[in-house]
């Protein structure tokens, strides 16, 4: 009838992170806020719920985002991005006291969706363990985020992985387990079942290499399984491992959308759900809080950690020690042998003691000694010389 | 809770805040991308198709939409001053931007025999005229005034609405074949009856200004003038100046409008003075502004008790001082503070307190129910009396509203007519007209911008005070240029392009949730909706907000996305791997009369 309603469907418009201690290794200062965008994606709105809260560090939630993420979307990798986001704000991190540091895949890349405001450093592939082990050797005072795939930690890099555990470097070590070379289009990793398919159809021949199995027997002191789709698992978790004084490590599965969410593989999303085992779920209670979780006796475990943090493990799934190391070893290789998922926290050292403790380095960091500290004196070079005599 | 239907047109429709506000369900979004993509003609027909009067409208309108506006509540807590979308001053730039529309006016069916006549020429009227005519009605419009528009052209002052718009507003609606008897009162309701008219339409407003017995008000009565008969006064060039010192009584918008029109014919010390708070005025917050913007003060709690005169002449008026405090039952009232009595000198008093209906013309012994407060008793609905051939709309139906609710009632009224002549159920009314329509392009792109502009609300250029308190003919708001008007448009978020959730698809890996600016997604338990709204990713405490919840996915949850504080960025939908996220853009089209409501053209009045 009118004129005016023969509008078609489609007539829409088309139209500071300066760090205080400055780091003397290549610590790349961090990127700032969201700078543009090269991919043709929005940056993700400033705008935020309004009932977005601040921490104690005046940050809300929002400000440990990173630049918007160019990971496939559905990407595991991304959904532990955003976990690692949510336990820095509730832990009250400040940006600038955090080093992100990663190798080379999907998951290496993720730190850059992450505490836009943090230090990072991308190294090669699979060397990230050593260039996290020479910054924190340099600037003990930073925390330190290691963030790899298990082609960078467990197939180019599991010889710089068995060392950074041996050697215990204080820092938070992430595996985001897909069991493919996610970015080079999904060939089989180290970490893929025996048997499991490729999304090809070609059959993995080779045995697999247990992350968790590894960090164990190189001498990590905090260890996790956990599964990017399960966030209330995963943040706690995180929030541990961060305030764990030692290696800590934890082995995230974290499906790859595009080359391994097919029937046949073990790291699909179905898969991974049906075949959870969560051993214990775990709440973690900052330093001096109180806990005021009421549970029946026996039922909850409490782990004070050496900052005075203190870890509720409600334990779901028969009575695992977290702190016998080898029942530890045993309990994961008979849940494995079973064709089982075994997620929480499987093994922690409270009394826990890291490389520069074994190194009796002092307080200070080391790249603050300035020269007086460091070039003592002809005096000072005799007596040791002749200690040496 | 039981998974949403998104099949019932209401549930999408209550997204768009700034429709579902509107009375006449203007699809604003709609409008607001088509000026924004410069296609001012197209917006025009938009907004004319829904609300008849697009530029008056643009000027004028009381704008419910506005404080609806998502826009404003996205903006709390993230910056200065939360605002909505400027909806209502967009609407002028089409108007003014527009190209000749005239050939885009509906045509005219074929004479169908029926004979409508409707009592007054306002906004209401109008409505009904332009609905009925181009189905084939003969329509016959008396107004006691010379010209068409009503309350529009004889009360909103020039310097707001500009004659010019009027005219030719009022105009596309006449030239649609109707007869228009101007300067022809309507004096005895049961003779037009008697005319034969198959149904007849009274929109003759709430005429009667409120009138203030304080003692002087006879023996000043030369300077004290009842606020709405000034004003048409003023209108028809019968009056065109005031004394220098003039006081204005009342808190509403007409208050407003005799202080401002009083500035302009030589008041130069002009204040308004209200009973109650400022707070409480009834005026709208901008008609408030725009007079203390042009040196007119407003003082409250001042409670007039006399006018004050001296042979005849008015000097002044005393005034108790009265603070506002709750009685015992909660409520506010004023009581008096026991200071003197407040004398404020003037010339004249302008009483602006409020407006009364009148139906002198209709005989109590025809059929049309009156109630006790001798408003016509009338259906919300169907806008039909106890006489069923008689209908009301307007301010003459509820009691005084304003421009956009006449024309609401317009539309109900046609739709009603055009059943009953059909032989209809005039209680069922017809369904809108609703479209979905996936608005994806490729990974990234969307027909519509998705973008979320982080502008704060542009405010519309003013012409030079000096110039305007010249004169009452000089338009204040000059309206947005276009570069602005692009940028005020591009804030708003496209609330017709909704989310839609299809769970059989989703493999819950949580990318809509950790990219959703808004925290609006969760998958949770399902539960009853006051545990759910407490226990979402951010809680959903904005109960007027729908949830929309999805039936179980794989793992027993469900997905529960609050709409509240949603921005449409179609985020979630660029994340989803499965595609179980899609941006819709969801077209409601409320349905008039005509073939559509079951009435219309193809009806014939038997011979
Ligand atoms: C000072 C003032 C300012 C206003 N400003 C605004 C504004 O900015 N925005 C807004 O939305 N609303 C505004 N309003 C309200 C708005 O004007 C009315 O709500 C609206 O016009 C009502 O429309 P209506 O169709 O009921 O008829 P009206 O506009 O009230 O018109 C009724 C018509 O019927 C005629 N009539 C009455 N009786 C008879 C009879 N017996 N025979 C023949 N003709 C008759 C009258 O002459 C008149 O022309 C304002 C009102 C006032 C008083
Ligand atoms: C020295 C070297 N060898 C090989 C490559 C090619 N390469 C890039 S990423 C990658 C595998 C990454 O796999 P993973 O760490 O599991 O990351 P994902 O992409 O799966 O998250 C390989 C082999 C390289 N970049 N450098
Ligand atoms: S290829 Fe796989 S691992 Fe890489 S971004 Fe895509 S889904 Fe994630
Ligand atoms: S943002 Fe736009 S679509 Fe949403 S309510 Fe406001 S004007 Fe309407
Ligand atoms: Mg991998």
């Amino acid at each position: 009838m009118f004129c005016g309603t023969a509008i078609g469907m489609a007539s829409s418009a088309s139209v500071n992170s300066t760090s205080t201690i400055a780091c003397k290794i290549a610590l790349i200062a961090p990127a700032g806020a969201n700078l543009g965008n090269p991919m043709t994606y929005l940056a993700k709105p400033k705008l935020h719920h309004p009932s977005l809260t601040q921490n104690k560090v005046c940050h809300n939630r929002r400000d440990y985002e990173g630049r918007i993420s160019s990971l496939c979307a559905g990407c595991g990798h991304d959904s532990i991005s955003a976990a690692i986001i949510q336990a820095c704000f509730e832990m009250d991190v400040e940006p600038h006291r955090v080093a992100k540091l990663s190798g080379i895949g999907c998951s290496s890349k993720t730190p850059d969706y992450f505490l836009g405001n943090s230090h990072g450093f991308n190294t090669v592939h699979g060397r990230m363990p050593s260039v996290l082990t020479g910054a924190n050797l340099a600037n003990r005072g930073l925390l330190y985020l290691g963030v790899s795939g298990d082609g960078d930690s467990a197939s180019i890099g599991i010889g710089q992985f068995a060392h950074v555990m041996r050697r215990g470097v204080n820092m938070t070590y992430i595996v985001e387990n897909n069991g493919v070379y996610g970015l080079t289009k999904g060939q089989f990793s180290a970490t893929a079942d025996q048997g499991s398919k490729s999304k090809k159809g070609a059959i993995n021949t080779d045995t697999p290499i247990d992350m968790i199995s590894l960090a164990l027997q190189m001498g990590a002191s905090f260890v996790a399984r956990s599964f990017s789709g399960d966030k209330q698992q995963l943040v706690p978790l995180i929030k541990a491992a961060i305030a764990h004084q030692g290696a800590a490590f934890i082995d995230v599965i974290s499906p790859c959308v595009t080359f391994n969410n097919h029937p046949g593989s073990t790291k699909s999303y179905d898969y991974v759900r049906e075949h959870n085992e969560a051993v214990n779920r775990v709440d973690f209670i900052p330093p001096r809080a109180e806990i005021v979780v009421d549970y029946a006796e026996g039922e909850v475990v409490e782990v004070e950690q050496h900052d005075g943090s203190v870890l509720l493990l409600r334990k779901a799934h028969g009575a695992h020690d977290v702190h016998d190391r080898i029942a530890a070893m045993n309990y994961v290789a008979t849940h494995q042998a079973k064709g089982e998922v075994l997620t929480g926290l499987l093994y922690v050292d409270d009394e826990a003691v890291d490389l520069h403790h074994h190194l009796n380095t002092i307080d200070a960091p080391l790249f603050s000694l300035g020269v007086a500290e460091l070039c003592p004196g002809p005096a000072v070079l005799a007596k040791i010389n002749a200690g040496l005599r | 809770m039981r998974p949403t239907d998104i099949g019932n047109p209401d549930y999408f429709h209550q997204v768009v805040d700034c429709q579902w506000a509107c009375p006449a369900h203007t699809p604003v979004p709609e409008y607001i991308r088509l000026i924004a993509a410069g296609r001012h003609d197209d917006a025009y027909m938009v907004n004319w198709v829904s609300n008849v009067f697009p530029g008056i409208l643009g000027r004028t309108c009381d704008r419910p939409c506005e404080p609806a506006c998502r826009r404003g509540r996205v903006e709390e807590n993230n910056g200065e001053k939360p605002e909505p979308v400027a909806i209502c001053r967009l609407k002028r730039v089409c108007a003014d931007h527009k190209q000749d529309v005239r050939a885009r006016m509906p045509k005219i069916a074929a004479r169908n025999g029926f004979r409508i006549a409707c009592v007054g020429a306002g906004p209401s009227a109008l409505t009904v005229a332009r609905d009925l005519a181009p189905l084939g009605y003969q329509l016959t419009i008396f107004d006691a005034d010379p010209k068409a528009g009503g309350f529009m052209r004889t009360q909103v002052p020039r310097f707001r609405l500009p004659e010019a718009v009027i005219d030719e507003e009022t105009g596309y609606v006449l030239d649609l074949g109707v007869e228009f008897r101007s300067a022809t009162r309507i004096d005895s309701l049961k003779d037009l009856l008697a005319q034969g008219y198959d149904a007849v339409f009274i929109g003759s407003g709430a005429p009667r200004g409120r009138n203030l017995d304080l003692p002087g008000r006879s023996e000043a009565a030369a300077n004290i003038h009842l606020g709405i008969d000034w004003l048409a006064s003023v209108s028809f060039q019968h009056i065109d100046k005031i004394g220098r010192r003039v006081i204005v009584l009342g808190g509403g918008n007409t208050a407003m409008d005799c202080c401002r029109t009083a500035r302009r014919l030589g008041g130069e010390d002009v204040k308004v003075i209200v009973r109650s708070g400022f707070a409480e005025m009834k005026a709208s917050p901008w008609e408030k502004e725009d007079a203390q913007h042009e040196g007119i003060p407003i003082l409250n709690y001042l409670v007039p008790k006399s006018f004050e005169h001296d042979q005849g002449r008015l000097t002044g008026m005393h005034f108790e001082k009265v603070r506002a405090e709750l009685d015992a039952k909660g409520r506010r009232t004023l009581v008096p503070t026991g200071e003197p009595l407040l004398l404020v000198e003037c010339d004249d008093v302008l009483i602006a307190v409020g407006q009364e209906n009148a139906f002198p013309f209709i005989e109590r012994d025809i059929g049309i129910e009156f109630d006790e407060w001798n408003m016509p008793v009338v259906d919300k609905v169907t806008l039909q009396s106890t006489l069923p051939k008689v209908f009301f709309g307007g301010d003459a139906a509820f009691g005084p509203k304003n421009i956009i609710w006449a024309v609401a009632h317009g539309h109900e009224a046609a739709i009603s007519i055009d059943r009953m002549l059909a032989a209809l159920d005039i209680h069922q009314r017809p369904a809108p007209t609703v479209n979905l329509l996936s608005q994806k392009m490729g990974i990234h792109e969307w027909v519509y911008d998705n973008e979320v502009a982080r502008d704060e609300r542009y405010s519309v250029p003013w012409a030079a005070k000096e110039l305007t308190l010249k004169s009452v003919k000089v338009e204040v708001e000059l309206g947005f240029d276009l570069a602005t008007a692009i940028k005020e448009a591009s804030r708003c978020l496209n609330c017709d392009v909704q989310t839609v959730f299809s769970r059989e698809v989703c493999i819950e890996c949580d990318a809509c949730v950790d990219i959703c600016p808004m925290d609006c997604i969760s998958f949770t338990l399902n539960g009853d909706e006051a545990t759910l709204r407490q226990t979402l990713t951010a809680p959903a405490l904005n109960l007027s907000q729908s949830l929309y919840v999805s039936d179980l996915v794989k793992t027993g949850r469900v997905m529960v996305k609050d709409e509240d504080v949603c921005l449409h960025c179609g985020l979630c939908a660029e994340r989803c791997p499965t595609g179980a996220w899609d941006m819709q853009k969801f077209l409601i089209e409320m349905t008039h009369a005509g073939t559509g409501c079951g009435g219309g053209h193809t009806q014939r009045k038997a011979a």
